[in-house]
């Protein structure tokens, strides 16, 4: 398996991703919904 | 001292419809989750990818109701970002990315060198203006450069070929050189893309 630990800690900082990203999300959940029909689940993204 | 809404009862909100819980729960985890996958990938835009495809992920999740709190909120995303730095990896392993350095491009290798429509129209049409001009010359001058440019011929092929000396062909193409700028300036002809 690809060793994905860093070597130098030093290039480990504390960062936030960007606002944007997080209000993305956001309008990504309010345009999502799921609807169950006979047992099956419909997914759908409503703008 | 303030008051703090658990994990678990924001996620049990957020299923119930309450999008404000979502917005909580990022805000919260927002620099943790971030920070562990920087420290994995280190760079901030993959981080940015990875951590927007780790909430997807969550929130899919979530509205499914197909999430069963069996351990904590923040280790279950922990270990989707997790899954997903590994798939990163595994994918740039089998496409690996090559940005190359000041002493190699990889695009003067790949790079499509081709002009563009437009300017191949251009360049035909120059080309075209060009032979026009080349057959104001006279014969003799025409001949010469025409074997030089077009066919790529040396100055010794030449004379062998119009039976005039190497000095006498060389002349002609000077004249035939002269000649065509006379006729472009003359005609102010723009021979140019």
């Amino acid at each position: 398996m690809e060793n994905i630990y860093v070597n130098n800690k030093k290039e480990c900082k504390l960062i936030k991703v960007k606002p944007e990203t997080i209000q993305f999300l956001l309008d990504y959940s309010k345009s999502l919904h799921f609807v169950e029909k006979d047992g099956i689940v419909f997914q759908s993204n409503l703008n | 001292m303030e008051f703090q809404v658990e994990d678990s009862v924001l996620v049990n909100n957020f299923i119930s419809g309450d999008e404000k819980a979502l917005e909580i729960l990022i805000n919260r985890h927002n620099q943790r989750i971030s920070s562990f996958i920087y420290s994995k990938v280190l760079d901030r835009d993959v981080t940015e990818d990875i951590f927007q495809d780790t909430f997807i992920k969550v929130i899919k999740t979530l509205k499914k109701g197909t999430y069963s709190e069996e351990g904590k909120f923040l280790p279950w995303v922990m270990r989707i970002a997790h899954n997903l730095i590994i798939d990163h990896f595994r994918r740039n392993k089998r496409m690996p990315m090559f940005e190359g350095n000041e002493d190699f491009n990889i695009f003067s290798v790949i790079g499509d060198d081709k002009l563009n429509a437009e300017k191949q129209l251009i360049k035909d049409q120059i080309d075209t203006d060009l032979r026009l001009l080349i057959d104001e010359l006279p014969d003799d001058q025409r001949e010469v450069l025409l074997m030089r440019i077009y066919k790529d011929m040396s100055f010794k092929e030449i004379s062998e070929n119009t039976g005039v000396s190497i000095n006498t062909a060389l002349g002609r193409m000077r004249y035939a050189l002269i000649n065509l700028r006379k006729i472009i300036d003359k005609n102010n002809i723009v021979l140019t893309s």
